[in-house]
């Protein structure tokens, strides 16, 4: 930004609500940046010369003869390599103690891509969990989120998912997190000595919550630059979207709106789709992948957060603590990776989908015989074995502490199909059988 | 002099223009900011204060800033070189636009005025003409496109002169059209129309009967969509709606497909971009794409641009459908258009009906919807447009006000359920809850009774009934126990489980039964009647389930074997055989 010679000072607020204020103003552009008495606002609505302005770190202590000043500019972020490493606010200030971060400075939110543009996602993002790479299979350029309690050990899933996964950059965007879980996060990274290929934009709850709906903006603006100039493969963490989706809904009834489904604002689909939709594989080779945690409210995936976030994403990844081996697995039924048979034994062995399948529908047979032993009725002998099949498949594949590779996934679940079953009953293609059937 | 303004608010994309002239609701205006030129629609007018809604975002625009008045709405340039081009919402040409990313206010022309296109004349010198009358024709694609009078033109012109047969651009004069007062007017091969405007040059619109075979059983056998009538697919996110419309505009015994992207994915769209080109049309051998255009607005794009895009597609179908072609024109989805109503209504302050939403919601889906149809052109010929939306219901709740309204203009409905989705399903389209109104239509008899049978409705409702009373028996045994109930009730049952395993389900993803053409189809539904007219004895109900899985297994295989070949014999034998342990003959 060009320095002016006279910045002017104004000194009249006339309104203000919890995230607002109002001010006469001229010359005043719309999405500009202002200073607040020493706070960060964006301009959101003007009106003539009245200028409505949304205090991202809360109105709380702002006289009405604050001073104020407008910056000319919308929020930015300077971007270079120097960001790498680096942990920053939702301003885009370094929170580490380090020098602040030189570079190109972009405004955040930036144009989305053409469609024409994108190409189809086509690499496979291997996490090393059995339940996501065997059965919900990531592809760079997805968009996808776990839809999770806040009981859940999502934020460790999470990190896993993060340093397992071959990205050249993993950009973290936190909102509203604990302290204690960014000090997790910080742990993980600086413990499995990847800081240099991680860049963090925090929020947590110490934190005013309007702050925080810069953060996605801060953290896909940063990945644009390593996925369009760098040409890298860069994975975005977004937790927790359901957070940043309270944050509209803060704004928009201080703004008077007319709240639709579950209080949210109208523009709830549009708003969640312009983060969502920065997922992208880009035709140079690089690709940005988002995976985002949506918190739900006892399970209900109908509330209009998990809702809307369903029609955006390409699919879902439940967990679900399975009381039979008494850990915590991917829900292989309603967990679903839309982008998968893009990858699935094309990038992987032939019998990838098959094995897959099977396995899938043998532990739903066992949940139906679950339902019938608590139900009391008898079971027959294929139901025992199904079930004795669904500890294995558990224990061996679904939870979420397992990390092998692709292959040993698919020999497990040949070896689990040929420890309780015969051929004819995993009905996977013959020639399959014929090739991979574990004679033990 | 064309009225200018003044930017005088701002409310995200709502802008507020002081005019200095007359102004029209519906007017294109373009707001400078910088060095950029962003186009805006007024939606609602007050004293001198044009409310417009801007189709792009509004960072940085400043009271003050200069606004200049189009005269005209919305509008599409319409002429050959529309089919297999990838728009935006406004007709931008997606692939002339340089960079990456989508640059504010870059506009690109919708067709390629250089090109010459092989023009032959179809009228003579001295010919009267209306609106939509047919000049020539060019060769758009392999597809004929017609070269029309402009719809804007009232009243009868006579042709004074007209181009021979040769080479022309878009905008070469190709007839000078004299109307009654002897004024020349000049036509080429390029006209704008709004988009909001329905294009009404036909002589009738009758009440559409022609079945439109899209090779999906559970549309075709069970619930017919026909050229030119209305269908709309309403289900919660992960039940197959993107692909089960994918499989119809593949599919569908259409000349033109129109695919409006209406703020879904963008990866979606990069499948049909990716997808289109590769797939070959059997009956002409030439490339899908070639008769494809594609809308897409992805839910990224700005919200404004999105209301545009469905209206937008709807103007092109209406103009191919004006050359005497079958378009088919998908969206997906009406519940982002609808939302972006919503958005918009909610700047306007107007008060809400249900959810938010507008008040006039249903009454603008069903405008929308109108606007489809089947027709007599004025010439004696017939065009078509088949219109199929879905609908994206929040929760998954069919009783939210775009499916409710939805449920009103459409005239089929496919309602995809999450149950069917969960058991893999496929197409989970609930056959029990699902209607289409054409089955009822006289006209629509007529033309069955004509192209297969005088039995073919009441066999459709035999089956559809046997559905119906196999989820009541499948209800009873669940209460009753499996050996609470008389063995009947599972031959019930297990006759219901063949027709959904045989005739509703499908594999999307094999070759040979994506697409199961209608004489199959026929052949299908005898053998599914011959099987649940049947009686059977049985001793326990374990041989019910075992014996039916066996017939549901052939025919299966049958259905992915290729129609008529020898493997298709020698499972259609083994299921014979089969049926014989009963004393039960196939057909």
């Amino acid at each position: 930004m060009e320095t002016k010679a006279f910045q002017k000072i104004y000194t009249k607020i006339t309104q203000i609500t919890k995230a607002t204020c109002s001010l006469n103003a001229t010359g005043v552009g719309n999405e500009e940046l202002a200073m607040v008495n020493g706070k960060l606002a964006q301009v959101v609505k003007i009106i003539g010369d009245t200028v409505t302005l949304q205090v991202f770190g809360g109105t709380e202590g702002i006289p009405t003869n604050a001073e104020v000043t407008f910056l000319g500019k919308a929020p930015t972020l300077k971007v270079s390599d120097q960001l790498a490493g680096r942990f920053f606010n939702a301003y885009g200030d370094p929170i580490d103690g380090g020098p602040a971060v030189e570079g190109h400075e972009i405004e955040i939110g930036g144009p989305s891509v053409n469609p024409v543009r994108r190409k189809q996602p086509s690499e496979l993002i291997a996490t090393g969990i059995a339940g996501i790479d065997l059965n919900n299979t990531l592809v760079s350029g997805q968009k996808i989120p776990f839809f999770a309690d806040p009981d859940q050990p999502y934020n460790q899933v999470m990190a896993m998912v993060a340093l397992r996964a071959k990205a050249d950059k993993i950009i973290l965007g936190g909102m509203g997190l604990t302290n204690d879980d960014y000090l997790f996060y910080k742990n993980v990274f600086d413990n499995a000595g990847a800081l240099d290929r991680i860049i963090s934009f925090v929020n947590t709850t110490d934190n005013p919550p309007v702050e925080r709906l810069l953060v996605p903006d801060m953290a896909l603006t940063a990945a644009e630059y390593f996925a369009v100039q760098k040409n890298e493969s860069v994975l975005v963490l977004l937790t927790d979207m359901t957070l940043y989706a309270d944050a509209l809904s803060i704004v928009s009834n201080r703004m008077d709106q007319i709240p639709s489904k579950d209080s949210m604002p109208g523009s709830l689909y549009s708003d969640l789709a312009k983060i969502y939709e920065k997922a992208v594989q880009f035709p140079a080779g690089g690709s940005i992948t988002i995976i985002a945690v949506t918190t739900l409210s006892g399970g209900d995936i109908t509330h209009a957060i998990p809702d809307n976030t369903g029609y955006i994403t390409e699919g879902q990844l439940f967990l679900r603590r399975d009381t039979d081996i008494g850990k915590v697995i991917v829900d292989p039924f309603r967990s679903l990776s839309r982008l998968k048979q893009l990858v699935i034994s094309k990038k992987t062995r032939e019998d990838h989908a098959g094995v897959m399948s099977a396995a899938i529908r043998l532990f739903a047979d066992a949940a139906n015989a679950k339902t019938k032993q608590e139900n009391g009725f008898d079971l027959t002998e294929y139901d025992e074995r199904t079930l004795k099949f669904a500890r294995d498949y558990s224990n061996r594949l679904l939870a979420i502490d397992v990390n092998v590779e692709i292959d040993e996934m698919i020999d497990t679940g040949w070896e689990l199909f040929s420890k309780h079953f015969n051929k004819e009953e995993v009905g996977i293609k013959q020639t399959l059988v014929d090739k991979y059937w574990k004679n033990n | 002099m064309s009225t200018k303004g003044r930017v005088h608010g701002i409310i995200a994309n709502l802008v507020i223009v002081q005019a200095d002239g007359p102004v029209s609701q519906n007017e294109i205006c373009f707001i400078t900011s910088g060095a950029t030129r962003l186009m805006a629609e007024v939606i609602k007018i007050n004293g001198q204060n044009a409310y417009v809604q801007v189709f792009e975002s509004t960072r940085g625009v400043k009271i003050g800033n200069e606004v200049e008045f189009a005269g005209h709405m919305l509008e599409v340039t319409l002429g050959p070189g529309i089919l297999s081009k990838n728009y935006d919402g406004l007709q931008n040409d997606l692939d002339k636009m340089d960079g990456v990313f989508l640059k504010r206010g870059d506009y690109t022309h919708p067709l390629d005025p250089g090109k010459k296109w092989h023009f032959k004349p179809l009228a003579h010198v001295g010919d009267t003409v209306e609106a939509a009358s047919w000049l020539g024709e060019v060769q758009e694609n392999a597809m004929p496109h017609k070269i029309m009078v402009p719809f804007t033109f009232k009243g009868s012109y006579s042709i004074k002169s007209l181009a021979g047969e040769g080479d022309y651009t878009i905008d070469d004069t190709i007839a000078v059209l004299l109307d009654s007062n002897q004024q020349e007017h000049k036509v080429s091969m390029t006209q704008k129309w709004p988009v909001k405007v329905p294009i009404t040059a036909y002589r009738e619109k009758p009440r559409p009967f022609k079945l439109l075979e899209t090779g999906v059983r559970t549309l075709d056998t069970l619930n017919p969509i026909v050229e030119g009538g209305t269908g709309f697919i309403p289900g919660p996110f992960g039940a197959g709606k993107t692909v089960l419309q994918h499989a119809i505009s593949k599919q569908a015994e259409a000349d033109i497909v129109i695919v409006a992207a209406c703020g879904e994915r963008a990866n979606e769209v990069v499948e049909i971009f990716t997808e289109f080109p590769e797939l070959e049309d059997k009956r002409t051998g030439r490339k899908l794409m070639e008769r494809t255009t594609i809308i897409a607005n992805t839910s990224n794009m700005p919200v404004a641009a999105r209301e545009a895009s469905v209206y937008t597609a709807m103007t092109l179908a209406e103009y191919y459908r004006s050359m005497g072609l079958r378009v088919l024109l998908m969206a997906d989805s009406t519940s982002r258009w609808a939302q972006a109503l919503r958005e918009m209504s909610n700047r306007l302050e107007e008060l809400p009906g249900p959810d938010a939403f507008p008040m006039d919601l249903p009454a603008i889906i069903s405008n929308f919807y109108a606007r489809a149809g089947y027709t007599y052109l004025k010439n004696g010929k017939t065009g078509s447009i088949t219109f199929i939306g879905t609908v994206s219901p929040a929760g998954g709740n069919l009783k939210e006000p775009v499916t409710e309204s939805t449920k009103k203009a459409a005239r089929c409905f496919y309602a995809l359920s999450q149950q069917r989705a969960d058991s893999k399903r496929y197409p989970a389209v609930d056959p029990i809850d699902s209607y289409s109104k054409y089955l009822e239509y006289p006209e629509f008899a007529e033309y069955i009774n004509e192209r297969i049978s005088d039995t073919w409705i009441d066999n459709v409702n035999e089956v559809k009934t046997m559905l119906q009373r196999g989820k009541e028996t499948y209800d009873q045994i669940n209460i009753l126990g499996d050996d609470g109930v008389p063995i009947e009730y599972h031959v019930v049952y297990w006759k219901s489980e063949v027709i959904d395993s045989v005739i509703c389900q499908q594999d999307g993803f094999d070759k040979i039964d994506q697409n199961c053409p209608m004489e199959r189809q026929e052949n299908i539904l005898q053998n599914t009647l011959s099987i649940i007219r049947s009686n059977y004895q049985f001793e326990t109900f374990i041989d019910v389930s075992a014996y039916f899985k066996k017939v549901i297994n052939f025919m299966k295989q049958i259905n992915y074997t290729e129609f008529q070949s020898e493997g298709y014999y020698k499972f259609e034998n083994e299921l014979k055989a089969l049926l014989k342990e009963q004393n039960i003959d196939l057909g």
